[in-house]
């Protein structure tokens, strides 16, 4: 649950124009897909409002308050790759983040409230069809099998806001159906606010409720990096059929 | 018939394999040995190989004279003790310092600098002023092996801690982790299998310090036995010392191998 508004942001790297002037109002529990070439500053959109890169001009704000310019619990996030823990099973995944939120020192629980935040964190993780790998190190599974994981470790910890960037790139096509159900559903039980990042266009207009492409308006043949990248096109999409609101327990 | 490179050995033929170079050396020894011992049947050079088992006997099972100690396993002992309590200090030290290096923007500009320098000091040239502060007693001896291995036990550590995938450090504060909780609960599980690679490789380093300060100041030891009978040439001593060393050593380098596979599995199976 959360609005976002972009007012005026421009990114800049030096001399090197990434991003003119976005302006954006987003509201709340919209799905909003990005698209656009490569270089065109979708992912260091999605970094800023991430908040591991912060705009050289103008602001974003999230329910009205200014976007704390690191990650943090209000934002998840799901790469492409690496954003699993390595050393921890698939459950260890998932019982990580709400192990740190109840103990502050160790990171840790003992007893019956280690009992129970397994106990959430089977239940998710059976929601999205891991139940059986629930002692797989990540290196053991497939790559469609890590990012449904990924994405259940992000949304267990209830963000305000979901961040994609190219969840599905990796992925073979054959796999990103199930994988779009799952996302919808969550993104349906959970009430969040979701950018997703794609290179698909199709993907974009099935998943989004709101479609943005990134583009340059101006061209400077003589020095390409005066001008950045900008909206171009802002879709507000309409729904082609009503997904039945899916389960996600808790 | 396949290239060389091609053909692979199966299991017994790579035990045969490597075992050969180890025979070739002995058979060699004898060789030698026995051609100089006709020679001379007093050389003291290269003496027969019964001179080995009997010196390990009455080393291994009898009391010493003087001391009434079994010198092969109180210099074993005494090697041994000091060994470890650097290695453990050392890796604590390290993986104290690397975490902190690899990971906190400001620890890392005010500590990199100065690891850096002390691992440029060579340990020995230390030695004096070690023994000038702390005395001729183990504290010494120990802490000249860990001024040898810590530093470069730290600068590995904590080049592994800055490779970490800058995902995992970003997805981590999604889910809420202080920096304290980031070190504890995903740098430094993953540091654990990357120490025991750097302490396999400091082990060779480890054994050359442990020696030089026993040879130096020490009453007993096995480096300390072996310079103290190198004054009567005592090859039929020295010669089993070194193997004995080189056999302690193999040994730990494996079981810490062992080790790595069995107590973290996920590091194994790791991309």
């Amino acid at each position: 649950m959360a609005t976002v508004s972009v007012r005026n942001v421009w990114k800049e790297y030096g001399t090197q124009v990434v991003l003119e002037n976005l302006r954006l109002e987003i509201a709340d529990h919209e799905f909003v897909t990005i698209v656009g070439a490569s270089g065109c500053g979708k992912t260091t959109f999605l970094r800023m409002l991430l908040g591991v890169e912060q705009p050289t001009r103008g602001e974003i704000f999230i329910d009205g308050q200014p976007l704390r310019p690191e990650p943090g619990a209000d934002r998840g996030i799901v790469f492409q790759r690496y954003s699993l823990f390595p050393h921890l099973t698939a459950l260890g995944n998932l019982v990580l983040g709400l192990e740190l939120k109840r103990s502050r020192w160790l990171g840790r629980l003992f007893g019956a409230p280690r009992r129970a935040v397994i106990r959430r964190a089977t239940e998710v993780l059976e929601s999205v069809g891991l139940g059986a790998a629930r002692d797989r190190y990540p290196a053991q599974l497939s790559g469609g099998m890590q990012q449904r994981l990924s994405i259940a470790q992000s949304v267990i910890c209830e963000p305000k806001i979901l961040l994609l960037d190219e969840p599905f790139g990796a992925l073979d096509p054959g796999l990103t159906a199930d994988m779009h159900k799952l996302i919808l559903s969550l993104w349906e039980a959970n009430r969040m606010t979701i950018f997703m990042i794609s290179h698909d266009i199709r993907e974009s207009f099935e998943l989004g409720t709101r479609l943005l492409t990134f583009d340059r308006l101006r061209h400077d043949p003589q020095s390409p990096e005066a001008y950045g990248a900008s909206v171009t096109y802002d879709l507000p999409l309409q729904r082609r059929h009503d997904r039945a609101p899916a389960s996600m327990p808790g | 018939m396949r290239r060389l490179i091609n053909q692979r050995p199966g299991r017994g033929e790579r035990l045969l394999l490597g075992a050969l170079p180890f025979l070739a050396l002995a058979v060699l020894y004898v060789i030698a040995s026995q051609l100089r011992l006709a020679a001379n049947a007093g050389d003291k050079l290269l003496p027969p190989a019964s001179a080995f088992l009997d010196t390990l006997r009455s080393y291994a099972l009898e009391e010493d004279l003087r001391s009434g100690r079994y010198l092969l396993w109180s210099d074993t002992w005494a090697s041994l003790r000091r060994l470890l309590s650097a290695l453990l200090i050392s890796s604590a030290i390290g993986l104290t310092l690397a975490l902190a290096i690899g990971v906190v923007p400001r620890i890392r500009a005010l500590l990199a600098p100065l690891v850096n320098a002390v691992a440029m000091i060579p340990p020995l040239a230390m030695l004096p002023i070690l023994f000038i502060i702390v005395g001729l007693e183990e504290t010494a001896k120990i802490t000249l092996i860990v001024i040898g291995i810590a530093p470069c036990i730290t600068r590995d550590l904590a080049l592994r801690a800055a490779e970490l995938p800058a995902e995992q450090l970003i997805k981590v504060q999604t889910l809420g982790a202080s920096t304290w909780q980031l070190l504890l609960r995903v740098v430094l599980p993953q540091m654990w299998p990357r120490l025991i690679d750097s302490l396999r490789l400091s082990l060779g380093s480890a054994w050359l310090f442990l020696i030089a300060a026993e040879a130096i100041a020490s009453t007993e030891g096995l480096g300390y036995r072996i310079f103290l009978v190198r004054r009567y040439l005592a090859m039929d001593v020295i010669l089993p010392y070194v193997l004995w060393i080189t056999v302690l050593a193999v040994s730990m380098d494996l079981a810490l191998r062992v080790l790595r596979r069995r107590a973290f599995p996920w590091a194994e199976a790791g991309s």
